[in-house]
This record gives structure tokens, sequence and C-alpha cells, in this order.
């Protein structure tokens, strides 16, 4: 044997010994490395690829400027909220950057820059910050941000907002397809839903780039596929009801399901880790509740779209899924004390 | 050799599928080891017998110190009915009794005894303890009960790891009567290859000790587990147990196959109540190391003096399965096997998933050590704890459907209502939790911590 080891040898249990429980050293001692919590947040702006790239190509240099706008804001407010708070700076796990991206990609092409920063320092500060942290809020910071925003301002929110007639880019001139739908009785077409060659919020309006990312995020299991299971589930069902008891001509399922922020949401913001139930069941739940909602609000109310009240009056249930799906453990539970 | 992964499950006539539902894939390691044929270590000079090795009471002395004691002369006496005596694995004469803390963290009284001049050693030890003609027929001359006495008097305690008096298992109960014994060569653990060698070099008497067990507890049916990365294991016990009632079921690989609520569903389709025993659902699982060590019992009447350790882990120069006089120590034990290489950072009796760490190298091997892994800081890097992100991976991998992270917060709040709400007494301590955890939390600490604090 080497000093080298001799010396190791002599060493290394020593330094076990002085870990805090006596003799006891945590287990166990092997632990997988494919998943971390900052890779999770990674997998997430690697799955906005495809929405940015399509987002680029309908709404061009307005998406980025957006994306810089929210991106660099919540990285700001993080910084400032857990300095103030004397929390260690914690921006390294990357959730800031998710959430003002996923802000970003959630607002029309032409809000102000004060919206996204407002919106981002409102998503970081109150939506994430004082609740403690990554991991302790309750509500989906990106969505609460955003509903701030267009509470506060909502002439740059409304369904108007999104219409520039004098835009340079085509889609830009005419309303969203929802609105178009609840306004004007006028349909879009599958295509150019699927493709995202429509107006809308700059991430929403490509399916196909929402289905790209969103498989990559299930493949992952960084997004649990039972959330978007259950809204699309959902809202197929509804709308498969509601085109069987009142047809809209040239307004199908598929229709329901590529407009608006629906796959967007379904895959990116539903499927929050923090903000949504822990069991597969529970998820399961709360995604058809996201669906059921959207519909409501969709054909309900004023709003054309609905996704995201949908998230955030789901994520107040949260805690009641959980508490609904405490899963029976293997073995039926405990009915005595062990002896 | 080396042919891993080439079976998939195989049960013909059991009803189990093989596999149970959740569990992890932590990376084998077992190519470091499997490949060693087992050794026998030379006497040493000295070994430390605790008078606790078990789960249950702890043993008497009763040999005094100068004692001049015989390799299988029981030196301390079990105490209550779970308890297991403890035996000399040397000849030798018996020093001054001392204490030591176990790497489990339990303090124990020990008896030191040092090494005679003559002593059984090399092949001769070796064929003694697992050699030789193992007999498969013709066993009805043991009766039932005399088997149980045997592995009690051979302080025969289960050698997989939880160390649980083996004859309580098979003492039959007229109210809860045994249709399966079901022997546990599910070998779970990354890096331990010990049972996996002792099947591929030694397995008649394993096979003689299903046999005896099973005519002990009154079971019908013998099964031994053995899960698919091990097929060379699997194909020697298959011929040892030809024309033998002892049939062999080849399940899929997985962490923690070995466990009893794992393995008993994924062979026999039962589900053992939680809080309950194998016993409830009709079944007796031994381990197969345990298996061999009631041949040697009741067929040579030996007690339980040797076992065979695994010395593992990229932190030891020359991995080895090595057959050890209990009471030996592990720095010894880790000498034989060229010793600690200059990265080696953490010694663990057992292995990864549920070993503990050994803080002091004196210390002896017991009767239920599988197995000595050495990690090396390479092994251990990992990034730092963060807030739990609630991504529910805990819920995905927890093999008895529980919500880990809602037990870790539970016992860190010391909120014990909760903790009942989300069954923490259900908890085995199987570490796939902890083990996929992105946010690095160390849920199983926190698990133990509940468990123990708990009011029950
Ligand atoms: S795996 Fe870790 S981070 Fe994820 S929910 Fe469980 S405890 Fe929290
Ligand atoms: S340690 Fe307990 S909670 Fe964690 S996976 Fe194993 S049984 Fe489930």
């Amino acid at each position: 044997m080497t000093d080298e080891a001799k010396k190791e040898e002599q060493q290394a249990p020593k330094a076990e010994a002085a870990a805090p429980v006596l003799h006891v050293a945590p287990g166990p001692h092997a632990f997988s490395t494919s998943l971390t919590t900052r890779r999770m947040m990674f997998d997430v702006l690697l799955a906005l690829v495809p929405v940015f790239a399509a987002s680029l190509w309908q709404f061009r240099l307005y998406t980025v400027i957006q994306l810089v706008i929210c991106m660099v804001s919540a990285l700001l407010a993080e910084t400032l909220f857990t300095a103030m708070r004397k929390k260690p700076i914690l921006i390294r796990d990357g959730s800031a950057l998710v959430t003002g991206a996923i802000l970003a990609f959630s607002l029309p092409a032409k809000a102000p820059w004060y919206v996204g920063a407002v919106g981002s320092f409102v998503a970081i500060g109150i939506g994430k910050v004082i609740f403690g942290g990554l991991g302790q809020n309750i509500f989906n910071p990106a969505m609460l941000g955003r509903a701030f925003v267009m509470i506060a301002f909502p002439a740059f929110l409304g369904a108007t907002a999104y219409v520039v007639p004098d835009a340079a880019i085509d889609g830009l001139s005419r309303a969203t397809p929802l609105t178009t739908l609840k306004q004007l009785g006028q349909n879009t077409g599958l295509l150019p839903l699927f493709l995202g060659t429509t107006n809308g919020s700059l991430g929403e309006t490509s399916a196909l780039a929402c289905l790209l990312g969103g498989a990559y995020l299930c493949l992952r299991r960084t997004a649990s596929w039972e959330i978007p299971a259950g809204i699309v589930s959902a809202v197929a069902a509804i709308a498969g009801l509601m085109q069987w008891l009142a047809p809209v001509a040239g307004w199908t399922v598929l229709h329901e399901l590529f407009s608006g922020a629906l796959l967007f949401g379904a895959f990116y913001i539903a499927t929050d880790p923090v903000t949504s139930p822990l069991t597969p069941r529970g998820k399961f739940v709360f995604g058809l509740g996201v669906g059921a909602l959207v519909m409501l609000i969709r054909k309900l109310s004023g709003y054309p779209e609905g996704v995201m009240f949908a998230v955030l009056i789901m994520n107040a249930v949260v805690p009641l899924i959980n508490q609904w799906t405490i899963p029976t453990p293997v073995g039926g539970v405990v009915l005595e004390k062990k002896s | 050799m080396g042919k891993l992964l080439e079976m998939t499950a195989v049960l013909t006539g059991l009803p189990g599928t093989g596999d149970f539902a959740r569990g992890v894939h932590p990376p084998e390691r077992k190519t470091l080891a499997q490949d060693a044929a087992i050794e026998v270590m030379p006497p040493p000079a000295q070994v430390v017998i605790p008078l606790l090795q078990h789960t249950g009471a702890p043993c008497e002395p009763v040999v005094k110190v100068k004692d001049e004691v015989k390799l299988g002369d029981k030196i301390g006496d079990a105490t209550g009915f779970i308890s297991a005596p403890v035996h000399a694995s040397i000849n030798g004469s018996v020093l001054m009794p001392s204490v030591t803390t176990l790497p489990n963290g339990r303090h124990v009284k020990t008896i030191p005894i040092k090494a005679g001049p003559d002593q059984l050693a090399g092949d001769a030890l070796k064929s003694e303890v697992l050699g030789g003609n193992w007999p498969t027929s013709g066993l009805e001359r043991f009766a039932p009960d005399q088997i149980a006495t045997a592995a009690r008097d051979a302080g025969l305690v289960g050698l997989g790891g939880a160390a649980f008096p083996t004859h309580v298992k098979l003492v039959r109960n007229e109210k809860r009567p045994v249709d399966t014994l079901l022997v546990n060569g599910c070998e779970c653990e990354p890096y331990l290859t010990s049972d996996y060698r002792l099947m591929l070099e030694f397995p008649g008497p394993v096979v003689t000790g299903a046999l005896l067990a099973a005519q002990a507890a009154g079971a019908k049916q013998i099964v031994v587990a053995i899960e698919d990365n091990k097929p060379a294991a699997a194909d020697a016990m298959r011929k040892a147990a030809e024309g033998t009632a002892v049939k062999i079921a080849v399940v899929h690989t997985k962490y923690p196959m070995g466990g009893e609520r794992q393995v008993i569903p994924a062979v026999l389709k039962r589900e053992v109540p939680t809080g309950g025993l194998p016993l409830d659902v009709g079944v007796v699982v031994i381990n197969v190391a345990t298996a061999a060590a009631l041949a040697r019992a009741v067929v040579r009447g030996k007690a339980l003096t040797h076992r065979v350790v695994t010395v593992t882990g990229a932190g030891i120069a020359r991995p080895k399965n090595v057959l050890v006089p209990v009471g030996i120590s592990y720095q010894e034990l880790i000498d034989f096997c060229g010793g600690l290489t200059p990265d080696a950072a953490r010694v663990i009796a057992g292995g990864p998933m549920m070993g503990f760490t050994v803080a002091d190298l004196k210390v002896p091997v017991t009767k239920g050590t599988s197995g000595v892994t050495v990690l090396t800081h390479a092994d251990l890097a990992r990034v730092d704890e963060t807030a739990c992100v609630r991504c529910g991976r805990c819920v995905d991998v927890c093999p008895l459907h529980l919500v880990p992270t809602k037990l870790a917060l539970a016992s860190k709040v010391e909120d014990w209502d909760l903790a009942k709400k989300y069954h923490l007494l259900a908890c085995c301590e199987c570490g796939c939790c902890a083990y996929t955890c992105p946010a690095a939390i160390p849920l199983v600490q926190l698990m133990r911590k509940g468990k123990a604090q708990m009011p029950r």
C-alpha cells in the first residue's frame, strides 16, 4: 500500500465520523445524475426552442425583444428580491429564466417594454420569492405576472391589443383566431393554426412547435405527460360534445385544441412541477380541471381565451387534489402499530 | 462469463409477472467483482465477535476471559425467542470483552478471541463450509422442529443484510400455514456479488438448505428467485436443483427486487400487508446464503461462523469475493483486497443503496455483512441540495407507492398527523426516492428521523 493510500484510509473514515448524525451516514450512497433541478430548468428552455423558432418566423424581432426584456427583468428581480430577503441567491437553478421566457411567450408581440418588465417583477417577486422561493409558491409565477399586467394594463393585453393594423408583418394585422371566432363568427383554417401563421401571443401560435417541444419534455419526464393528457382529454371531450349538440361549421375539436394558448399552456405552463400535484393520478385530475375551465371560459365568459385563469384557479386547488389522491401504499394502509 | 442482461423473466408455472411497479435502475457495477471466484481469507490473528449481530435481543456471554475455544463453540447465548447465539469463528483464547459501535449505529458488547496455533484454513475450510456433497434426498430424516432448532443453535440469521433470526421464520405456526418457501437470490444492491458467486460456485448447499427450510416451515412450493442479470447463476442453480422440488424463477433486474415486499408480488402475485410479514400471505423468504448456512447447520451440525463478503468499489485495489470468519475487522479484509486506492472516500457496510458508512475500520464484520463497498470522491460527486421542486419523481419511483416528499416534509417539521396520513411507517428505507430526487434532498435520512421520533 502506498503512503498516500494509508493516509487516505485514516482520513476518509474520520471525515465520515464528523457527519452530523453520529455514526449514521445518510444513505443512499448512489444517486441518479441524469436529472438535477438545474437540468430540469435547462430542459424547459431547450424544449422552448421550437416555439422560439416558430415565433421568430411569425413575429420576427418582436419575439427577441420580448424575450430579452422578460428574461433580463426576471433575473434582475430574482437577484434583487433574494438579496432583500437575505436569502442565498439561487439564480443558478435557472428557474427565473424559465419564468421570464414563459411570460414573454404569453405576451402579445407589441406589448410595450414595461409590460414585460412589470410582469416579470411581479412573477418573481410576488409569484415566487415571497412564498419562500423555488418550490414554495402556490401559483404559477409566470401566469401570476401575466394576470397582474392584464389587470394593470388592460389596453395592452386585451383582444384588441393583438391587432396592429399597419404592421409590416402580415399576421399581426388580423385578430387572433379565438377573437375572430368569438366576435365575428369566422373560422381559421387548421393548417395556419397548426403551423402558426396566425396572430396571438408570441409562443402560442404554432401547435406543431408546442407538440414538438412538449414531446421532448414528456419523454425526458421533465414534464409529466399526465397533465397535458388531462387537459387535452377534457378539451376534446367538451369540444366534441359541443360540436355534437351545437355544431359550428368549420370549427372542430382540432381547431379548439390548436388555437389559442391551449397546447402551449398544456405542455409548458400547467406542467410547472411546483404548482401541480404530486401523484400521477393527481396530475391527470389537475389536467382535466384546467381543460374544463379553459372551455368554460372560452365559451361562457367575455374572454376569448382562458388558459391563464384556468391554470391559476387549478393551482389553488392543488393542495386539495393532493389530499384526495394520497395513494394507497402497496400492502394497504397500516391498521395496527408495528410490533 | 460476463454475460449480463441476456435473459428476461421466466416464471414457469408461477402467477407473478417477474416485476413490481416502480423502483429504479441504478448502475449495477457488478462487473468489478462478479468474475472473482470466492477466496478464503487466511486465518486472522484475532477476531472480535459482537454479542448482537441480529435484529432482536443481545446475547449473554457464556465464556470467560482466557477460556480456550474451538471453531464453532458457542460464546454468547441467545436470551429471547427473537435472538440468535454467537460462536467462535476461529480456534483460540478469549480476551477481555469490549464494546464497539457497528456501522448501523448500535453500540454492542464484543468478545475478542486471540487465534491459537492451529486453524482450519484454505481449501479445507472452504470445503467444510460450502464444498463437498450436499444431499437432496433422504432429508425427511430431519424433523421440522429439529431443523428449526438446528438453525437456532447454529446462530442462523438472515445473511442478506437485515440479520433477522432464521429459526423464528422456520418455526411452524398453526394459525398461519406456509405454502411457499421463497429463496431470495435477488442481489439487487449495486456492486455486490457474494450471493451471485455462491449460487454459481456452490449451488449445492443452497438447494439442500432450501429443501430443509421448506420442510421446517411446511411449505409445499419452493422457489429460488434470481434476477435476469445473473444468467450463469440461474443456470448453475437449475442444474443443482434438477430432480428436486426446487423451482428457479428468473425475475427482472430492478432495484429493490431483493426486498420481500417486491420479490413476493413479482414471483407469487401476493401483496404483503403493510406492517405485516410474508407469513401473512403464506410465504417464508430466506436469502440464498442463509439457505446454504442452514444446510451446513443441519447436515453438518456446524454453526454460522463464516460468510462470503464482496469487497468492491472503485476505492478498492483488487475487488474480491472472500470467505471470512465473522468478527474479522474491515481493515484486515480491505488489506486482503489490496487496500484502499488513494481516492477512496467512503467505506460502506453493504451496498450503496441501503448500506451504512463505516466510521472506524477496526469494527468487525458481522453475520449480516454482505459486502464492503468503497466509493471514491468521483462516485460521490453530486450537485448541492436545492429546495423540493415538487416534481413528483420520488412518487414515481417509490416501490411502496408512498409520497416521499410529503413524508420528508412531515418529519422535517415534525407533523406526525401528516406523517400518518401519508403512511410514514410503511416506508422500507429502500432509498429509491433519494436516489432519484433531482433536488438532492436526503429523503431517507428524513424518513429514518421521522420513524424514530414519531409517537406510535
Ligand atoms: S423528487 Fe425531490 S424534488 Fe421531486 S418532489 Fe420528490 S423530494 Fe421534491
Ligand atoms: S425510502 Fe421509503 S419513501 Fe423512499 S422510495 Fe423507499 S419506501 Fe418509498
